[in-house]
């Protein structure tokens, strides 16, 4: 109820936002630490629940977008669709990288994500319909929806929605039946199916569903750059991100990659400002190393070791 | 010996290669509803592998396995347990992020409640089960942290949340002292006597002679003898594969 009710805030904030705040770099920036809010929430689902890391977030987003920029240039397909054909597209994929656990856990599976990224972006860089190699600039429709008056604003509330969808999915799952089988295989897989979860269906289930949701934020991106290109679509940025986010906030509960991406998105985005946008690299990895080393278990470790003084023995 | 009558589990010609290792050669045995059966043998003689096959962690090459008259030699292990054949293991395999109560909760919502879950009290149900183990103090701890005893009976306790009707027992008193043990055995003896069959893989010939009343040796694979615990361990062939003599 809570979480509802904290959900219901946020989106009338971010709808209501042009009325009141006219700074135009506020939408620009939000936007980006939203996109990896989902980003982080969705790699969550897969790697910190069920322990399978994933090194090609990278490759679904870009899956996502290619998939709305070739339907957006085909037929004009409205935003919404977008989104939803990219998470279909994304989710696909998602649903293929959980077969691939079948014969790969630990390092190798990882290693095979990043395979599939490097594949993609190859096949991307060689479909000249979405530009290829040197990219497509992407005009926005003009007529503007509801009362927006400028686009940007209308993405950052479109991605306000996902957010908070993706969350509130994560958080389904995390709490129930489903997320406790993903636990379990996480901990001991053959133990897991020796206790009657069937593995094999809730890693497919969880692959597809982070592909999905990585899928749609990655939608809109052609959108909010009004230009798409392979490199920056495929970029191994949104992997490291995609990772040090959970870690940095936890990985045990829904709110960790929440706090991991607002925390290190926003930072990256004042450094990106006052310092220089090579910068902000520098950062994920400096705080992803101090937080592996002195809170393995990220900000919500902390949180439970000083605040309520629950101690790791 | 003649095989039982009501045979709950029924193993035909069953063989398992790993490469051109022979791990388990036409094995064939039956196991009686309510019976305590014994399985033992040296090591590397293949007896993990046949519960191995039997629970479903490893598909065996040929052969068939009957429980309770369906073939099972061909279903992912999950399902396996839903028809009831639940199993601890050599090595302790706990759910360690999880507490005591989390590891039974995860087969009672998978095998007890599949399906109608909103209406079940799987917490109240572990602790029903834990008290029976003398687990229930420890219900809150993490299971990373248990002591070796500990973890051997709760192993026990998550394969009977998933309300088994076979249960095999894959050493689950190695290492333990022999008050330890005959706790163990305790227990076992309980859960028999609710109408589980039972499966024991022991090294501790005290413990194995005591419970079974059956017993299976195996040797390279292959039965080399079946039959009463007495006429099992004064089998001459039996003698040999332990001694080398």
């Amino acid at each position: 109820m809570k979480f509802l009710l904290g959900a219901l805030v946020l989106v009338g904030f971010a709808a209501a936002a042009p009325l009141f705040v006219h700074l135009e770099y506020f939408y620009f920036a939000g936007f980006v630490v939203l996109q990896f809010i989902v980003l982080a929430t969705a790699w969550n689902i897969l790697g910190g629940f069920a322990g399978y890391v994933n090194f090609g977030t990278g490759a679904f987003f870009a899956v996502g977008a290619y998939s709305a920029v070739a339907l957006y240039k085909a037929v004009q397909l409205p935003l919404g669709l977008q989104i939803l054909a990219g998470a279909a597209a994304a989710g696909l994929l998602g649903f293929l990288v959980g077969l691939l656990t079948l014969r790969l856990r630990g390092i190798f599976f990882s290693i095979a994500t990043i395979a599939i990224t490097i594949i993609l972006e190859t096949v991307v860089m060689n479909w000249h319909y979405v530009g290829g190699a040197k990219g497509l600039p992407i005009l926005r429709p003009t007529e503007m929806p509801l009362y927006f008056t400028n686009y940007t604003q209308w993405l950052f509330l479109v991605m306000t929605i996902i957010a908070v969808l993706a969350v509130a999915m994560a958080r389904y799952i995390q709490v129930g039946w489903i997320g406790r089988g993903l636990r379990a295989i996480r901990d001991n897989e053959g133990a897991a199916e020796c206790s009657g979860v069937p593995t094999l269906k809730l890693k497919l289930a969880a692959a597809s569903i982070s592909g999905a949701l990585m899928g749609a934020a990655g939608a809109p991106f052609a959108q909010y750059l009004s230009f798409i290109e392979p490199s920056s679509a495929f970029s191994l940025n949104y992997a490291v991100n995609a990772l040090a986010m959970p870690i940095i906030g936890g990985t045990a509960h829904w709110i960790g990659p929440v706090l991991g991406a607002i925390l290190l998105g926003t930072v990256q985005q004042v450094v990106t400002v006052t310092i220089s946008s090579e910068m902000n690299v520098l950062v994920v990895g400096v705080m992803l190393v101090v937080f592996v080393v002195g809170a393995p278990e990220g900000i919500l470790g902390l949180w439970k070791r000083y605040v309520l003084k629950k101690g790791t023995p | 010996m003649s095989q039982p009558v009501d045979a709950l589990l029924k193993i035909d010609n069953l063989s398992k290669h790993f490469g051109g290792f022979t791990a388990l050669d036409q094995v064939s045995v039956n196991v009686g509803r309510g019976e305590r059966f014994g399985l033992i043998g040296p090591n590397g003689s293949g007896k993990t592998t046949l519960i191995n096959c039997i629970s479903g962690a490893l598909q065996n090459d040929q052969g068939s396995i009957l429980f309770d008259g369906a073939e099972v030699s061909r279903m992912p292990a999950y399902k396996r347990t839903r028809l009831g054949i639940a199993r601890s293991f050599q090595i302790p395999r706990p759910f360690g992020s999880m507490s005591v109560l989390e590891n039974l909760i995860v087969p009672l919502e998978y095998v007890a409640h599949s399906g109608s879950l909103h209406l079940a009290d799987t917490r109240g149900e572990a602790m029903e089960i834990l008290k029976g183990m003398g687990l229930a103090d420890k219900a809150e701890t993490l299971a990373s942290s248990l002591s070796q005893v500990e973890l051997r009976k709760m192993e026990l306790a998550r394969a009977m949340a998933a309300r088994p009707r076979l249960l095999i027992s894959d050493e689950a008193m190695a290492g333990l002292s022999s008050n330890e043990v005959s706790e163990v055995l305790e227990i076992l003896f309980k859960l028999n006597a609710s109408g589980i069959t039972i499966i024991m893989i022991e090294h501790i010939m005290q413990a194995v002679m005591k419970f079974s009343q059956r017993l299976l040796c195996l040797d390279a694979g292959r039965i080399i003898c079946e039959g009463s615990p007495e006429a099992v361990v004064g089998n001459p062939d039996v003698q040999r594969a332990y001694l080398g003599a």
